[in-house]
């Protein structure tokens, strides 16, 4: 129990102003998939420590053993249940966070080398921020991700899973936000020289304001407007 | 497998063919001393340095690909330091992206082409003839060539890196940014060419793994009862034959875009990127297996023998081994779980690939199930295997967590994937590794280990180990994405990677620590005593350390169930089969498939530089490539097909020899006197290679048509005017094989078959020919869309095969005419029969997909 705090300290430290962390979710499908990964970690700990003690075991004298016991009932019995129940959460989550048809509002995404191109539909037309990402909190968005060069990938680690943008192709990905706030994004596909500094800052704004800060975002130097 | 077709003296077989207990009487005992002095002289490799030119022995070149693969290691560890140097700190002290990118592309390409196939392939070499109770391997000047080309390659690689122009585009060298566009320069031709050039030696090396297996086990030592080693190795020489060749479809195609212009990859004109990532994952996945299985295979070796008992569910451990090798192959998916993808297809790669933990548990059960039914002894390789446990454990467990698609998404290119590739490749390669070195060690050297020196290394490196990557699943997990040099706004990421990288020296030390033992047992250690394991198996049944000639005399049925320590002097002393050299060559006996009855004499070539001359060749072929000189690349073509006609050459024995009593009453012919050679196996496993690659292709094919943006591309100017010439293109191929029939006829009767074999040079050639007629008037440019670079490579692909079919009648016909081609004596003809079957069948099949992919009218 000591070691599990112990081990659990550094996490504590970490979680604290961590803008990119998987592990302080900022809106549901991060929170499901960071409720998986826990469930997940401590079954993995319960079947290390299981393997580590039958070895730990293994050690004396001989004795009379069944390899089926072994080889089915701990191989296969063991496993397919862990398994199943694995795939069957995995499906459930995906489930939950998959995009659907629901008129919700989209967002385009376009990744160049190095940088970030959102364009939001708004009354006056479309509005194209660099390197920002303005959402409504509490609602859903879809991300509409394209490329123009090579393979980039879309991350906002404390909203949800990442998502490649590929030349020649229109990847979907859904993001909901809780609540008005900064987060952080960036790529998480290699993509060259510039890819580990291929940022871009994610601004949630109560969903009433979303429109008002879209229209100052295209008044400030932030916009593209050539 | 034996054959009844060859003609000519009746020979004796072992008493019953339906019983299976098979009995052959022992060889009367000699004068070991004598027996030793002669095989030596025959087996041994030529003296000086021009000897290691010249080497062909499976025990020399085994350590030569160990050795070499241990240097690549110890570099691929310095770049690893690089690394975990630049990483310490939040705005990475020394290097910049450019040479960073750089470094930890050649990290990976490293370790994993350079150093772990290479290492087991090794292994293998020197390990499986002196396990399976034979001389050497199936193709001695293979292994050789093999051994070349791999070292040619590396050096390739190395050498870019020392001038700054190494591959940087990660060791998966996504498209389009290794195009042509996004990575001027050399750096992603030095991948492309340099790792396929590596990849002939694991094509070599799985082609004579598979044959040494299937038909050079000691008589009676059946297929369902060999070691298990060699059913790992089994599994993991077909994996590499089915696995290598859509990597080196992909390379070449990308290689072709790059220095061509034919468009596979690039959007706009028909390609698709991802047809890279499908075709280097079908590759890349079952890669890892590749180099897991021979790692377990060391373990069920060793398991049983440290516990003084024997394996556990033997059945059970080469089902999971079958289901890894089938599974392995449908799972490349889970890579790209982050490209978009159908939920449909997310769900059944997900469960593929959770289903291949199956297999890998329940090997893991059997381990420690035949620990818990033996006594375990707590000696050096047991702490290696122990290492290995705790570590795998964990890799596997996040392996599964990645198969979940949610959790994917979250994790994928993070450190979270570093460190887990580093768990299960450092735990279920390096510790096995470890565990064998310490094991075999004692039989390469003939010396003991210096006490002690063994054990602090394997503390440093476990700690090391675990102190570096076990945080970097948390780093990952922080938002920590890989392949990134500097981290300027995450202050929150300094501790982690500093503990990971101080951690990281230390498992230097250890990995140090651990050459330094070996280098000390090599050079100071007391004489080892024989069998010091006290192993079971056939590897400990020869004086240490091994002798050039590895069995004196081949172990009969009788002999393969005693302790090795007891075997050693019946077997020195010449009392199982085939003892000696008499004649002055070298031999070994073939048996049949599964149940391993005598079958031929196989002769063996003796040293040559041959293998040199060819890898030189072609890596002649490599630099000019590289250099962009590619009307030049003609020149070491022609020379590579000179000598592979002199190898050919090297192979023709003589015709009249008669049959060798190998034991009292067992009389067996020689090789040439049976259609189904070893080198006619071989040979059906390269085409199962070539088949793959062909698969591949059409693969390409269908997934750009359907899949692709840019479709259908525009007009096709191709005609039905070409509609003759490609079915003379196809039809000539067809001719070939009626021509190869009509030889084999003839040479059955004792016939002269060289102007039927002409036949077949004509019909080949006239193959070649409508190819390029249809190529220089009747194509679309190639570089307009992928559809008519598609059908550009598929007539390349038709003209290589006739042209080589081509190459392989005029040999025939060359025999003939030689008369080493009589009605006892095939010759080449049941190869060429092989080659024009299927340069037939893929002729004709490329023929309908090139007119289906569409022509105007
Ligand atoms: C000697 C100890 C080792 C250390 C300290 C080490 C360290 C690292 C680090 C820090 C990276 C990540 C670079 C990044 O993407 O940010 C990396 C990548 C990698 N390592 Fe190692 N490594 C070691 C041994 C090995 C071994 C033994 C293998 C394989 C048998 C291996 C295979 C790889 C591969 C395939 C990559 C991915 C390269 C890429 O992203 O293109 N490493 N290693
Ligand atoms: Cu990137
Ligand atoms: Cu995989």
């Amino acid at each position: 129990m000591r070691g599990a705090l112990v081990l659990m300290l550094p996490l504590v430290l970490a979680g604290c102003d961590s803008p990119l962390s998987t592990l302080t979710p900022a809106g549901p499908a991060a929170r499901d998939i960071a409720g998986l990964w826990w469930v997940m970690l401590g079954g993995a700990a319960v079947l290390t420590l299981l393997v580590l003690v039958l070895l730990a075991m293994a050690f004396g004298p001989p004795r009379q053993v069944r390899a089926r016991v072994w080889t089915h009932w701990l191989g296969l019995g063991l496993s397919f249940p862990v398994l199943g129940a694995m795939l069957a959460a995995g499906l459930w989550v995906g489930e939950r966070v998959l995009p659907r048809d629901d008129g919700a509002l989209q967002i385009k995404v376009h990744a160049v080398q190095w940088f970030w191109e959102f364009t939001a539909p708004s009354p006056d037309g479309p509005v194209t921020t660099r390197d920002r990402l303005i959402l409504p909190a509490g609602e859903p968005v879809d991300l509409i991700i394209t490329s123009s060069d090579v393979i980039h990938s879309f991350w906002v680690p404390q909203l949800g899973g990442k998502m490649d943008a590929i030349p020649g192709r229109e990847n979907r990905l859904r993001l909901q936000a809780d609540a008005p706030g900064r987060l952080a994004g960036q790529c998480a596909e290699f993509c060259g020289v510039g890819h580990a500094v291929m940022r871009f800052e994610v601004e949630v704004v109560e969903a009433g304001d979303w429109e008002e800060a879209l229209r100052d975002a295209a008044n400030d130097g932030d916009a593209e407007d050539d | 497998m034996t054959d009844s077709t060859a003609p000519g003296q009746q020979v004796a077989t072992p008493a019953d063919a339906r019983d299976d207990t098979l009995a052959i009487a022992p060889n009367p005992p000699r004068r070991a001393l004598g027996l030793h002095r002669r095989l030596s002289r025959v087996w041994a490799n030529d003296p000086g340095w021009w000897g290691h030119v010249t080497a062909v022995n499976h025990t020399t070149l085994g350590l030569r690909f160990m050795g070499t693969a241990l240097v690549f290691f110890l570099v691929g560890g310095v770049l690893a330091m690089l690394i975990r140097a630049q990483l310490a700190t939040h705005d990475g002290a020394f290097l910049d992206t450019e040479l960073y990118n750089q470094i930890f592309t050649m990290h990976g390409s490293i370790m994993m082409f350079l150093f772990a196939i290479p290492m087991l392939e090794g292994l293998a070499i020197y390990l499986l003839p002196k396990l399976l109770g034979t001389r050497d391997m199936a193709f001695p000047r293979l292994t050789a060539l093999g051994y070349w080309c791999y070292l040619f390659g590396g050096l390739i690689m190395l050498t870019a890196l020392l001038f700054g122009v190494a591959p940087r585009d990660g060791w998966f060298m996504y498209t389009p940014l290794s195009g042509a566009t996004y990575s001027p320069g050399i750096n992603a031709d030095v991948w492309l060419l340099g790792v396929t050039f590596v990849e002939i030696s694991a094509l070599c090396a799985a082609v004579e793994i598979t044959v040494t297996i299937l038909r050079q086990r000691a008589p009676g030592m059946k297929l369902t009862e060999m070691p298990l080693f060699a059913w790992y190795m089994l599994g993991t020489s077909v994996m590499m034959l089915v696995g290598f060749p859509p990597l080196i479809l992909a390379s070449v195609l990308l290689e072709i875009e790059r220095a061509f212009d034919w468009p596979f990859f690039a959007v706009a004109r028909g390609g698709d990127p991802l047809l890279w990532q499908h075709l280097f994952w079908l590759f890349g996945h079952p890669e890892v297996y590749i180099i897991f299985l021979p790692a377990a295979g060391v373990l069920s070796t060793l398991i049983p023998v440290l516990c003084r008992t024997q394996i556990m569910g033997y059945g059970a451990i080469v089902a999971s081994v079958l289901a890894l090798v089938f599974l392995s192959f449908g799972l490349w998916v889970h890579h790209m779980f982050t490209v978009g993808i159908p939920h449909m297809a997310l769900a059944f790669f997900s469960a593929a690939s959770l289903l291949v933990a199956v297999p890998t548990v329940v090997q893991v059960f059997a381990w420690i199930g035949t620990m818990w039914q033996g006594r375990p002894q707590l000696v050096l390789p047991m702490y290696h295997i122990l290492g290995f446990f705790l570590t795998f454990v964990m890799g596997g467990l996040t392996g599964v967590m990645l198969a979940v698609v949610p959790f994917n998404w979250q994790a994928h290119d993070t450190a979270f994937v570093t460190a887990h590739l580093h768990y299960v490749l450092i735990g279920g390669f390096v510790f096995p590794m470890m565990a064998a070195a310490v094991w075999w060690m004692p039989q390469i050297t003939g010396r003991e280990r210096v006490r002690g020196l063994g054990e602090a290394a394997f503390w440093v490196i476990l700690i090391g180990f675990h102190g570096t990557f076990f945080i970097m699943h948390l780093t990952g997990l922080l938002g920590m994405p890989r392949r990134i040099d500097v981290y300027p706004d995450n202050p929150e990421w300094v501790w982690l990677n500093l503990t990971s990288s101080i951690f990281g020296f230390v498992m230097t030390i250890g990995f140090g620590l651990f050459v330094l033992d070996m280098a000390l047992q090599a050079f100071m250690g007391q004489k080892q005593r024989r069998d010091p394991w006290r192993a079971p198996t056939l590897d400990w049944a020869m004086p240490l350390p091994a002798p050039p000639y590895t069995f004196a005399s081949i172990p009969a049925p009788q002999h393969l169930d005693l302790p090795a320590r007891e075997v050693i002097t019946i077997l020195a002393r010449g009392e199982g089969l085939l003892p000696g050299a008499p004649r002055d060559r070298r031999e070994l006996l073939t048996t049949s498939l599964g149940t391993a009855r005598p079958d031929h004499v196989a002769l063996l070539p003796g040293n040559t530089a041959l293998p040199l001359g060819l890898a030189s060749a072609i890596g002649g072929f490599v630099l000019l490539m590289l250099a962009g000189l590619y009307a030049l690349t003609l020149l070491p073509l022609v020379l590579v097909a000179m000598l592979i006609w002199r190898w050919g050459r090297g192979m023709v024995r003589p015709v009249d020899d008669a049959p060798i009593e190998v034991a009292p009453g067992l009389s067996l012919p020689l090789q040439g006197w049976r259609r189904r050679t070893l080198g006619w196996t071989g040979s059906v496993c390269l085409l199962v290679a070539n088949g793959t690659l062909f698969a591949s292709l059409v693969f390409g094919i269908g997934f750009l048509a359907l899949v692709a943006s840019e479709w259908p591309g525009p007009e096709a100017r191709v005609t039905s005017a070409a509609l003759p010439w490609v079915a003379i293109a196809a039809l000539m191929p067809v001719l070939g094989a009626l021509a190869q029939r009509r030889s084999d006829a003839l040479q059955r009767r004792g016939g002269d078959g060289s102007a039927a074999a002409g036949l077949g040079v004509v019909a080949n050639s006239v193959a070649v020919a409508a190819l390029a007629v249809l190529a220089l008037g009747h194509m679309d440019d190639p570089t307009q869309h992928a559809r008519d670079a598609l059908r550009g490579v598929l007539a390349g692909y038709v003209a290589l095969h006739a042209l080589i079919g081509a190459g392989m009648a005029g040999f025939a016909m060359d025999q003939f005419r030689r008369a080493e081609i009589t009605a006892r004596h095939a010759g080449l003809l049941p190869v060429w029969r092989l080659w024009q079957d299927y340069a037939a069948v893929t002729a004709l099949v490329a023929a309908l997909l090139a007119v289906g992919l569409g022509m105007s009218a």
